[in-house]
């Protein structure tokens, strides 16, 4: 059995099309201002509907809050597990719900600094959170 | 005037081998109707939820067609675990407008011996195709995040969350339907193996056979009934978000102005609560929305669980049957076994520990990850 490869949408295609080129891309709203992530066809703040521009993301953010999840929910992650699940906060403004990647999770903590990296996944490459070296 | 609670019923709850989905349901229903003293023909509406192993599209319909009868009015809901107190609110307004006399609740699943293994993943579906569940989300790590934050920003340790835990096996261990039955201490809940951390397998509920049922009947209808009155006094909900994500807070649900709204339309404040039934799909689900809700300052819940503040005798007795936690989760019917106990309170015949002159209940459901919330406010008459 294989991770989850995402699928793609309308709404999500400019964001995957962008991750595979190693881009994080993001909607931003030319009406309001508000950072948006995950895409739609609709400000969730202000509810404009012709106002979403992407943008590109510089791929930097600071964890909010993590759980190691040691029974995860299909065989595909059993050998990862114990895995940490994370949301992370893009300096851009927006949120997104990733794996910590590439480090020891012994040492996670809120506020930790990171990049994104991408993960190989079928014929995706979908964004993983790697923290800086813990200090 | 308004709707009453009228007839309540639970089945065995736990592990139950020969036990079926619409099965459950047919018996609960029965269980409620020889509650209240009705006959299923003076039945003329039908609410019910949604099922994990027998997911069928017409639910309501499913279950006429199993008891054998033609309902006026059906209709089924899925909103997950607030499904069933959405239910009851839509009970109540089924009957105060006129269109309903007598509406049968009926919920029900075999999801321990029907699902098995597969429960975990079943359930993790909730969490989005696109932007979660490639990061293997389960619902116990979506939980995990909002506790790991809550206890970041308040006064919450896991010991507090273990006193939740202890409190409500305490409750279940009087109660003769409980699934959860073993003593449990503070040191082994803190012991028992990480689930999803901070959670560990005592701070979540488990999965559990069983059904529940409940009718609510029409102010003047509840004459022709047998039992005395429960009226449902005020209802409200709140809806943040679905995908915990995309949830504007991880520390401020909709739990807050559900029960802004309950309390406002039954005019009563959390003191004036006897008994609270509050859905604790994990041990922070609960201690996140009794501070939510005003009934605990935010940061004093914990203290306040280790000091026996949810006990008997304490200021808020809370999930007297013990709770999903402890009494047991089956679905739908898991949110509706806290209106079974809160009812079974107000009359005074609780099954298990029974509050002394419990006068008013809140109920309480939450769906998804503290995503939609829905706050019912209960008293005796």
């Amino acid at each position: 059995m294989d991770k989850p490869v995402p699928e793609i949408d309308a709404d999500s295609r400019e964001f995957r099309d962008g991750c595979n080129r190693g881009e994080l891309r993001y909607q931003y709203c030319t009406s309001c201002g508000a950072a948006q992530f995950y895409p739609g066809s609709v400000c969730r703040r202000c509810q404009a509907k012709d106002h979403l521009e992407w943008r590109t993301s510089a791929g930097k953010g600071t964890l909010y809050t993590f759980s190691m999840v040691h029974r995860g929910p299909s065989l595909a992650f059993k050998p990862d597990q114990p895995y940490a699940l994370t949301l992370v906060d893009l300096d851009e403004g927006f949120r997104m719900m990733l794996n910590a990647v590439d480090c020891d999770p012994t040492g996670l903590h809120i506020g930790q600094r990171g990049h994104i990296v991408y993960e190989r996944r079928g014929d995706q490459h979908i964004p993983q959170f790697r923290p800086e070296e813990n200090s | 005037m308004k709707a009453a609670i009228t007839g309540v019923s639970s089945t065995k709850v736990g592990e139950l081998p020969d036990s079926t989905c619409m099965g459950l349901h047919a018996e609960a229903s029965l269980l409620a109707l020889e509650d209240a003293g009705l006959r299923l023909d003076e039945i003329d509406g039908l609410l019910c939820a949604y099922s994990f192993v027998e997911p069928g599209v017409l639910l309501a319909s499913g279950l006429a067609e199993y008891l054998g009868f033609t309902p006026a009015f059906a209709s089924s809901t899925s909103m997950g675990g607030v499904t069933a107190a959405m239910l009851v609110s839509q009970a109540a307004l089924l009957v105060e407008s006129g269109t309903c006399r007598h509406v049968l609740i009926a919920t029900g699943d075999n999801r321990r011996t029907g699902l098995g293994n597969k429960a975990v993943g079943a359930l993790a579906a909730s969490g989005h195709p696109r932007y979660e569940q490639p990061y293997g989300m389960t619902v116990p790590g979506a939980y995990g995040l909002v506790a790991r934050r809550y206890m970041h920003e308040y006064d919450l340790t896991a010991e507090h969350l273990a006193a939740i835990a202890v409190n409500q096996r305490e409750f279940a261990r009087q109660h003769p339907l409980a699934h959860l039955q073993t003593p449990l201490t503070l040191a082994e809940v803190m012991d028992s193996r990480v689930i999803a951390s901070p959670l560990r397998i005592h701070d979540c509920c488990p999965n559990s056979d069983g059904g529940a049922a409940v009718i609510v009947s029409a102010g003047d209808a509840a004459a022709d009934t047998r039992q005395a009155r429960t009226s449902v006094l005020g209802t409200g909900q709140g809806h943040t978000h679905d995908h915990i994500s995309a949830a504007p807070s991880l520390t401020d649900f909709g739990c807050r102005q559900s029960s802004r709204r309950a309390f406002a339309r039954a005019g009563v404040g959390p003191g004036d609560i006897d008994v609270a039934e509050i859905y604790d799909s994990f041990t922070i689900t609960l201690a996140v929305e009794l501070e939510s809700m005003g009934f605990f300052d935010r940061g004093s819940v914990g203290p306040a669980a280790l000091d026996g503040a949810l006990g008997p005798g304490g200021k808020l007795p809370c999930n007297t049957h013990g709770g999903l936690l402890s009494y047991g989760h089956s679905g739908a019917a898991g949110g509706l076994f806290h209106f079974v106990e809160a009812v079974q309170q107000l009359r005074g015949t609780a099954r298990g520990y029974q509050v002394p002159d419990a006068k008013l209940a809140m109920v309480h459901g939450d769906g998804g990850i503290l995503s939609a919330h829905c706050s019912v406010i209960l008293g005796r008459e």
